[in-house]
C-alpha cells in the first residue's frame, strides 16, 4: 500500500443554547445554576453598558482610541466561569473587558488604561492578570511560558489567553501553539474568531476551513464553539481546563463570534463591511438570547430587565468617576519603573527633566578649567 | 581554584546557580542533551534534569517570549539564542515585552529573564554567525547589556545577572571562548553591572573596549614603544554605561580611541565619543576616533579579519591621536 491515510481527524463545533435562548437538552442539563446564568446576564449588560459609555467617552474627548467589546461578551464570560479567580491566569488581548473584570481586575482600570494612564496596567497584587496588549498575538508566547511556570512549580493553575483571529496569522501564535503542545503546558487558547482583523475578513486571513484546525498542527486538542453562546464556552473551557488540570495539556478553542461595532473608536467599519452582515449578527447578540432562556424559565421579565439596566448605569458611572478623577501621575514615573533600580544617567534626566548635558555640572565638563585659564 | 576558559567559567555560573536556586532554568536550542552548541550548558541537563536543562522547539521568539511568561510567573529563566545573528526573530519580544514590562504596569509585572547570547566574529563561522549588535539593544530601553571578556569577569557578571530584577543581555564573545585560561574562584562571587574596569592605568592615551576586542587592544599595545602609556578600559557593561570611569580616565589622558567590532554608524562609539565631547570638552588635545567595523554586512571569513578592528588599525589609530 504506497499511499495510506497518515492521519485523520474532524473538527466538532459545539452549541448548546441557540439563537433563540433554547437550550439544548442534554448538553446544558445541570451545566450551569439559575444563579451563575443570571449573573452571568447582569454582568454582561453591565459590560455591555461600559462599552457603550467607554465609546461615548472617546467621542466627547473624554478618552482616546477605546476597541469596543460589544457582541463577544459571552465568550469573555463563559470561558472566565470556567476559570478560578485569584488562581487562574488570564493573558489577554483587548476584546474581552468582560473576562477581566470577573477575575479581579478594577472596571476602572481598563478606562484608566485608555485614558493614556499607564497606572490602568498596574495589575494590583494578587490579580493573576496580564496587562491589555495591543500588539497582535505577542502575548500567547507568555501565557504558554506563565502556564509552563505553573506546570514547573507544580501549580494547581491553568491560564487562558485570548486573542482574535487575525492573531492566528501571526508567527508568535505559531510559536506559542508549538511549545505548549510539545511542554504540555496548561494552556487554554480561545481565539474570537469575529470574522475581522479591522478591515480584513477572515476569508483572507486563512486558507483553512476553521481555526480550530490550525491547533491539530500542534497535537492540541481543539474545537470550535458558539463564541455567543454562554453555555457552549463554559463547557468547552470547562473540559479544557479539566484536562489541563490533569497534566493533559493544552486546549485551543475557536470561538465564533462577532465584533459588533467598528475595531476601535478610530476605525468605520461601513467602509468594508455590508450592513447586511451586521444586521444579521445582530440576530444572534448573546445578550438577547440569554435573556430569552432566562424569560423561558421565568426567571425574568422588563421589571427586572428596567432594575438591571438603571444598576449598571450606576455602576459604570462610578466607574467613570473613578477613572476620570485619579489625579494625573507623576512625570517621574516614565523614569522610576524603567528599572528596578535608575540608573546614573537615567537619573540625571529624571532630576533635570533635560537630555542636555551644559548648565548640568561645569566642572565634569572641564568649564571650570577654563574660567581658570 | 581553577584554571578556566569562558565556556567552562560560563558553565559553572550556571551550574553553581541552579544549585543554589531552584528557580533558574537554562532553555534554548540544543542547550541540553547536546551541551549547546559551544558546550557552554554542557552537562547541566544530566546534572539537573530535563525540565530544568530544556531542548526548545526550534523558534527564538518562541524561546524568549515564553521565558517572558516563566519570569512573570516566578521562575528565572536563562534563555539561550544560539548565535547573535538569531536574535532577529526575538527582537520583538526582548524590546517590546521584557523592556517594557516593569515600565507599562508601573511596577506590577516584572521580567528577571538573562538571555545568553555568542556575539561577534573571528571565529571563521557561517554567514550571519559573527554579527555585533550590542548598541541596538543598548538604545532600547529596560534592558541591560554586557559583555565580558574574561573568565572571570564572565562567572561575575553572569551571576550578577541571573540575580538581576530585570532583563540583561550577556553576550559571550565567542571569539575568547576557548582562548586562554585564567584563574576563577569556585566561591560565589558577583561583577557590578554597569562597572567598567581599567585594565592597565596610563597617562597618555585612553582605549575604550569590550569583548572580544579587548585582546586585540592588549596586542595593539604590545606593539606600541615602551615610552607610550596607555590607559585600557574594558566596558564590561554595555548598558547602563559606566560613565565615570571613562570621563575620569579621558580627563586624565586628554585622547581617546573607542574600539568595537560593530559597525560605526550608530554604533556605541558614537555614544561614547559623545559623552565625552559633553564631559571632557576642555580636556580633549584630539579628536576622539573610532576603530570599528566597517559601515558593511559582516564578511563571510574569507575577509572577516579585514572587517574587523584588528591589532595593526588600533594601534594606528592610538599613534595618530598621540600625534595629533
Amino acid at each position: 500500500m504506497p499511499r495510506t491515510v497518515a492521519y485523520k481527524t474532524q473538527i466538532q463545533h459545539l452549541s448548546v443554547l441557540d439563537e433563540n435562548g433554547k437550550l439544548d437538552s442534554k448538553l446544558g442539563k445541570d451545566l450551569l445554576s439559575d444563579e451563575q446564568v443570571q449573573q452571568s446576564y447582569e454582568h454582561m449588560t453591565v459590560c455591555r453598558q461600559y462599552d457603550e459609555v467607554a465609546f461615548k467617552l472617546q467621542r466627547s474627548g473624554r478618552m482616546g482610541t477605546f476597541p469596543q467589546n460589544k457582541g463577544q461578551e459571552a465568550a469573555a464570560i463563559g470561558s472566565a466561569l470556567a476559570a478560578r479567580k485569584g488562581q487562574d491566569w488570564l493573558v489577554p488581548a483587548y476584546r474581552e473587558n468582560a473576562a477581566l473584570f470577573m477575575h479581579g481586575l478594577p472596571m476602572h482600570s481598563v478606562l484608566t488604561y485608555w485614558m493614556g494612564d499607564e497606572r490602568g496596567s498596574q495589575i494590583p497584587e494578587g490579580v493573576k492578570i496580564t496587562p491589555l496588549s495591543v500588539p497582535i498575538g505577542t502575548h500567547m508566547l507568555h501565557a504558554t511560558g506563565i502556564a509552563w511556570a505553573a506546570k514547573m512549580r507544580k501549580e494547581d493553575s491553568v491560564t487562558l489567553t485570548y486573542f482574535g483571529d487575525g492573531a492566528t496569522s501571526e508567527g508568535d501564535f505559531h510559536e506559542a501553539a508549538n511549545f505548549a503542545g510539545v511542554l504540555q503546558v496548561p494552556c487554554i487558547f480561545i481565539c474570537q474568531n469575529n470574522s475581522w482583523a479591522i478591515s480584513v475578513p477572515r476569508e483572507k486571513q486563512t486558507a483553512s476551513e476553521t481555526f480550530a484546525q490550525k491547533a491539530l498542527a500542534y497535537g492540541i486538542p481543539t474545537i470550535q464553539v458558539d463564541g455567543n453562546d454562554l453555555f457552549a464556552m463554559y463547557l468547552a473551557t470547562k473540559e479544557a481546563h479539566d484536562r489541563a488540570r490533569k497534566g493533559e495539556g493544552p486546549t485551543f478553542i475557536e470561538a465564533v463570534t462577532y465584533r459588533l461595532a467598528d475595531h476601535t473608536t478610530a476605525d468605520d467599519a461601513s467602509r468594508y463591511r455590508d450592513t447586511s452582515e451586521l444586521d444579521a449578527w445582530k440576530a444572534k447578540d448573546p445578550l438577547i438570547r440569554l435573556r430569552k432562556y432566562l424569560e423561558n424559565k421565568g426567571l425574568w421579565d422588563d421589571e427586572k430587565q428596567e432594575a438591571l439596566e438603571a444598576k449598571a448605569k450606576a455602576i459604570v458611572q462610578e466607574v467613570v468617576k473613578t477613572a476620570e478623577e485619579m489625579p494625573k501621575p507623576d512625570v517621574t514615573d516614565i523614569f522610576d519603573y524603567t528599572f528596578a533600580e535608575i540608573p546614573e544617567s537615567l537619573r540625571v534626566q529624571r532630576d533635570t527633566m533635560r537630555t542636555t548635558s551644559l548648565g548640568q555640572n561645569p566642572d565634569q565638563a572641564g568649564l571650570g578649567a577654563r574660567a581658570a585659564r | 581554584m581553577a584554571e578556566l576558559n569562558l565556556v567552562q567559567s560560563i558553565n559553572l555560573a550556571l551550574a553553581q546557580e541552579m544549585e543554589r536556586d531552584d528557580r533558574v532554568m537554562v532553555l534554548g536550542e540544543d542547550v541540553g542533551l547536546n551541551g549547546g552548541v559551544f558546550r557552554v550548558t554542557d552537562g547541566l541537563q544530566k546534572r539537573f534534569g530535563e525540565d530544568r536543562v530544556v531542548d526548545t522547539p526550534l523558534a527564538e521568539s518562541g524561546i524568549l517570549g515564553t521565558s517572558i511568561g516563566l519570569a512573570i510567573n516566578g521562575m528565572l529563566p536563562v534563555p539561550e539564542i544560539q548565535f547573535e545573528g538569531f536574535l532577529g526573530p526575538a527582537y520583538d519580544q526582548i524590546v517590546h515585552h521584557a523592556g517594557r514590562m516593569r515600565n507599562r504596569t508601573r511596577g506590577a509585572v516584572t521580567v528577571p529573564l538573562t538571555v545568553r547570547v555568542p556575539v561577534g566574529g573571528g571565529i571563521h563561522a557561517p554567514e550571519l554567525h559573527s554579527d555585533s549588535p550590542e548598541a541596538i539593544y543598548s538604545h532600547h530601553v529596560g534592558i541591560k547589556v554586557v559583555m565580558p571578556s574574561t573568565p572571570y569577569d564572565a562567572k561575575g557578571l553572569l551571576l550578577a545577572a541571573i540575580r538581576d530584577p530585570d532583563p540583561v543581555i550577556f553576550f559571550e564573545p565567542k571569539r575568547v571562548y576557548r582562548s586562554y585560561k585564567e584563574h576563577v574562584p569556585e566561591d560565589d562571587y558577583t561583577v557590578e553591572i554597569g562597572e567598567a574596569k581599567v585594565l592597565s592605568e596610563g597617562e597618555d592615551v585612553t582605549v575604550i573596549t569590550w569583548g572580544a576586542t579587548v585582546f586585540q587592544a592588549l596586542a595593539a599595545l604590545d606593539e606600541l614603544p615602551e615610552d607610550v602609556s596607555v590607559e585600557l578600559i574594558d566596558m564590561r557593561t554595555i548598558y547602563p554605561m559606566d560613565e565615570d570611569t571613562i570621563v575620569e580616565s579621558v580627563q586624565k589622558t586628554g585622547r581617546c580611541v573607542i574600539v568595537h567590532e560593530a559597525a560605526r554608524t550608530a554604533g556605541m562609539g558614537a555614544e561614547i565619543a559623545t559623552i565625552l565631547q559633553e564631559k571632557c570638552f576642555l580636556h580633549l588635545e584630539a579628536p576622539v576616533q573610532r576603530v570599528t567595523g566597517f559601515d558593511t554586512v559582516m564578511p563571510y571569513y574569507k575577509l572577516e579579519n579585514h572587517y574587523l578592528p584588528e591589532a595593526p588599525r588600533i594601534k594606528e589609530a592610538i599613534e595618530q591621536v598621540l600625534a595629533y
